[in-house]
This record gives structure tokens, C-alpha cells and sequence, in this order.
């Protein structure tokens, strides 16, 4: 088998996250989850397209979605969600044979009708071909609403498994992505996933099995980094070895510092006479505050630099403090009295005086 | 049928972890700062053969750290694990040959770099 392995294209989106506190963290509208009440799907709606779209328009607008939200391209936060709702549409609507017995379906449908069920023979006459639920790869992952109406999908490999008794296939890797904070990097994190994997039941066809499985992300990672979790991927066929998780990290975005890479910044504000008289001042840093001494005299925009405070990675970022001068506004009598008191004691300070002209007309 | 009720995700993990009485803990590791692999190790993490390996260095989808070494003695840093599967997931899901997925990696790599001084340089 020289070629790349074909793995589940839904792969990206059979994982939920759940934050530290087992609260929803990486949660979307969630809307293919909700496995309680049953939804009805409108894969035209989902594909953009209308009904009677020829089946290379449905073939056209499943490219052209596909490169916006693959998960690995898109920047968009619901990117694996959309994905993943997009390859069960088109599982349905490229093959002719089920879009003709989904269109059937919905016109029995009505809007706004509250947990799903199809009518229980809806699908007399049809007859699904086992082969084409193997066109996409084995759909594993798809919604109570795409089962409940084309059963549970196949497996990828399953069939090919049948008669050939020592097949033995590693299990695919899973991907998803994690956000975390940014002082999650500093400490460590813990994260309790739930994960789906398709597994064999008793009755010989594949099944979805949720576990629920607590990462401990370790200290020291960077946004975009991968954490890589041994065997704990969808598991093998034929007692192959169980695929790996894949978790990719992102920050979740902080309000006073700036990241890039290890290194974190921050902008302080400061006030004129600190800037003047410099002293100690409290500074907020991802693992604790702590005393920055300033020198007096120091000017708006000059950066401080404290070494090795940034994220504990392999290679030790470090912790940036740009100084920022603040003034008051709507300076008092006294205040302005102040600050001609001092433009007097020292009317030789030209902040300009490296410019060239600067000093000609000033 | 499988039933995950994310609105009910606490209680549903509270009712694993009473069964089992704790959740098995996993422990990650970083890929991109963990030991370098082997064309060996790279082919059995991505389930590919060595030939489709081999390809893929010559198509420039990754780099061995020192080329100049024959293909058994080749070693790869946890970056070039993660651009491997990218480009097969691009392979896989968009339909894009090789070259394209190439393309689509530098692309992104360049996008990546630029939002990243976007998000610097953004008050």
C-alpha cells in the first residue's frame, strides 16, 4: 500500500471538549450534538443551494465549502462544526438515490416542528446501497438525524475487513482543537474531553462509543503547537494498534497581553512623575504580579525587558513591558500651575533637538 | 443509540467519573518540542510508507534536518509529523494533488505568520 492512507473525513469533529471546570469550552451552536432531541436537517440550506440543483451544482458548492471551512484552512471558529455538517449533506445529496428519498421526506416536513421522526416506512422503495456510504470514506460521526434515516454509516475499512481473517489496520488519528488560556501555558492545564470512536458492536456493525478521556496539557506550550496523545485515536481494526489524538493549541485571546511565540508583552501606563522619579510598580505577568523597578527619567514607548518570564517553553520566553505615559485630563488650576512651574525650572529640555530642523526653528 | 448531550456534559462526566471512580488521566506531549523522529518512527505516526515519505521530501511538503544524510539515516523535527498529516488531510478532503497541498501549506504558513503580526501590531 504505497499511497496515503485514506483516513475518515469527519475525523476532525467526533470530538467534544469540555472545559477545566467540566463546563462546554469548545463549543459551537452544537446543533449536530444535540443528540436529545432530533433536528431536522436541511442539507440544500447547509449547502447553500436550492432544490433542484443539478448534481454538479451540488458537486461544485461542496468544493467551493469545503476549502472555506476545512478545518485545517479556516479560520472560522465554528470551521470543523460547518465541515462536518457539509460532508453529511453531500454524503446525502451527491448520490441520486438519497437525495430522491430526503426530497420525499421533506416535503412532509414542516417548519418549526419540534424533535424530528421520520415516518416509520418512510423509506419503502428505496434501497440503499451499502457501497455508497463507502464513497465518503465511512461516515462515521454523522448526526441521529442522517442515521436515523440511513443508518448507522459503515466503517471505512469494515468492509474490506470481511473474509480477510489477519487484517489488521492501525487506527485513525483524531484531531481537534483546544483553546486554552494563556496562563494555562504557564501552569499546565487539564481538559476533560468526550471523544467518539467508532467501535464494533456486538451485532457485527460499527458503532459510535463515547469515552471521556482527562488531558493533562503540559506547561509551556505556544498557540499552534500540537499535543500528542499515544493511542488514544479511534481504535485498530483486527487488533491493530488505536490512532493517535491530535490536540491542536490555541490562546484564548487575553486583554492586556500580546503573544508572539514565547515571548509575551505588555503595554503598562504609567503616570508623568512615575516616568520622572521612577519607583516600584505593581505589574500584572501570567504567573503572578510582580515589583517592576523603572528608572527615573525613562520616556513613553521604551521597553522593559524581564528575561525569561514569558512562556516556559523548551526555549524560555521573555516578559516585555512597554512603558506607556498617561496624563490626566482636565488638569486642575494647581496642576497646570505645577507643570508651568516646571517648564521654567528647565526651559533648555528640547525633546526634539535630534531633529535637524528641530533645532533652526526652534 | 449513542446519546451525548452536551448541555449535559457535567452531569455525564460526574456520572463516569463516580463509576470509575476517577477519569483516566492522559498525559500530552508537545509535539513540536519532543525528540526528533526517524523516517521509521514518521512512517508508523502517519501510517504512510516510506516511499510515500520520500515523496513527500522531495516535494518539498517537509524537510529532513540534515538532507545531506542518506534516507535511513534521515531525521525529522515533531513539525514535520504535523505538516505531513496536514497535507494529507488537504489531499484527502479538498481533492488537491500533492503539489496543491504543498502550495496550500505555504500559503498557510504565510497567513499564519502575517495574522500573527496583525494581532502584535492591533492595539
Amino acid at each position: 500500500m504505497g499511497c496515503a492512507r485514506i483516513r475518515d473525513p469527519t475525523d476532525f469533529s467526533r470530538i467534544i471538549v469540555v472545559g477545566e471546570a467540566l463546563e462546554p469550552l469548545l463549543l459551537d451552536n452544537g446543533t449536530s450534538y444535540k443528540r436529545d432531541s432530533m433536528e431536522y436537517k436541511d442539507y440544500y440550506k447547509i449547502m447553500g443551494i436550492t432544490k433542484d440543483a443539478s448534481q454538479n451544482d451540488i458537486k461544485r458548492a461542496y468544493r467551493k465549502l469545503a476549502r472555506k471551512y476545512h478545518p485545517d484552512v479556516s479560520k472560522e471558529k465554528d470551521a470543523e462544526e460547518r465541515f462536518k455538517e457539509l460532508g453529511e449533506a453531500y454524503e446525502v445529496l451527491k448520490d441520486p438515490e438519497k437525495r430522491t428519498a430526503y426530497d420525499q421526506l421533506g416535503a412532509n416536513w414542516k417548519a418549526g416542528q419540534q424533535g424530528f421522526q421520520p415516518p416509520p416506512d418512510w423509506d419503502a422503495g428505496f434501497e440503499f446501497h451499502g457501497d455508497s456510504f463507502t464513497g465518503g470514506a465511512g461516515a462515521a460521526g454523522f448526526s441521529d438525524f442522517f442515521e436515523s434515516l440511513f443508518g448507522q454509516a459503515r466503517g471505512g475499512f469494515q468492509s474490506h475487513s470481511a473474509g480477510a481473517g489477519s487484517f489488521q489496520m492501525r487506527g485513525q488519528d483524531s484531531h481537534a482543537k483546544v483553546f486554552i488560556d494563556l496562563e494555562d501555558a504557564y501552569q499546565g492545564a487539564s481538559r476533560g474531553l468526550t471523544l467518539q470512536s467508532t467501535v464494533m458492536g456486538a451485532d457485527g456493525h460499527p458503532q459510535l462509543k463515547p469515552r471521556t478521556l482527562n488531558v493533562k496539557i503540559p506547561k509551556g506550550v505556544k498557540a499552534g503547537q500540537n499535543i500528542r496523545l499515544k493511542g488514544q485515536g479511534s481504535p485498530g481494526i483486527g487488533g491493530g494498534q488505536a490512532g493517535d489524538l491530535y490536540l491542536e493549541i490555541e490562546f484564548n485571546p487575553h486583554s492586556i497581553y500580546k503573544v508572539d511565540g514565547a515571548d509575551i508583552s505588555l503595554e503598562l501606563p504609567i503616570a508623568p512623575w512615575e516616568a520622572a522619579l521612577g519607583g516600584k510598580i505593581k505589574v500584572p505577568t501570567p504567573s503572578g504580579m510582580i515589583d517592576l523597578k523603572i528608572p527615573p527619567a525613562i520616556s513613553s514607548g521604551k521597553k522593559m525587558r524581564l528575561k525569561g518570564r514569558g512562556i516556559p517553553a523548551k526555549q524560555r520566553g521573555d516578559f516585555y513591558v512597554r512603558l506607556m505615559i498617561v496624563l490626566p485630563q482636565n488638569l486642575s488650576e494647581k496642576e497646570k500651575a505645577l507643570y508651568q512651574e516646571l517648564q521654567h525650572a528647565n526651559n533648555q529640555f528640547n525633546p526634539r533637538k535630534n531633529w535637524d530642523w528641530g533645532n533652526s526653528h526652534a | 443509540m449513542q446519546t451525548i448531550n452536551l448541555t449535559h456534559a457535567k452531569t455525564g462526566i460526574g456520572a463516569i467519573a463516580m463509576h470509575n471512580k476517577m477519569i483516566k488521566s492522559e498525559i500530552g506531549i508537545i509535539v513540536e518540542e519532543s525528540d526528533n523522529l526517524s523516517l521509521v518512527k514518521l512512517c508508523r505516526y502517519c501510517s504512510l510508507s516510506a516511499e510515500s515519505i520520500i515523496t513527500m521530501v522531495e516535494r518539498g511538503v517537509i524537510d529532513p534536518i540534515d538532507p545531506s544524510l542518506s534516507y535511513t539515516h534521515w531525521q525529522f523535527s515533531g513539525t514535520s509529523l504535523i505538516r505531513v498529516q496536514t497535507a494529507l488531510r488537504l489531499q484527502r478532503d479538498l481533492d488537491v494533488n500533492l503539489a496543491g497541498a504543498v502550495l496550500a501549506l505555504e500559503l498557510l504558513d504565510e497567513i499564519k505568520q502575517l495574522r500573527q503580526q496583525v494581532a502584535y501590531f492591533q492595539r
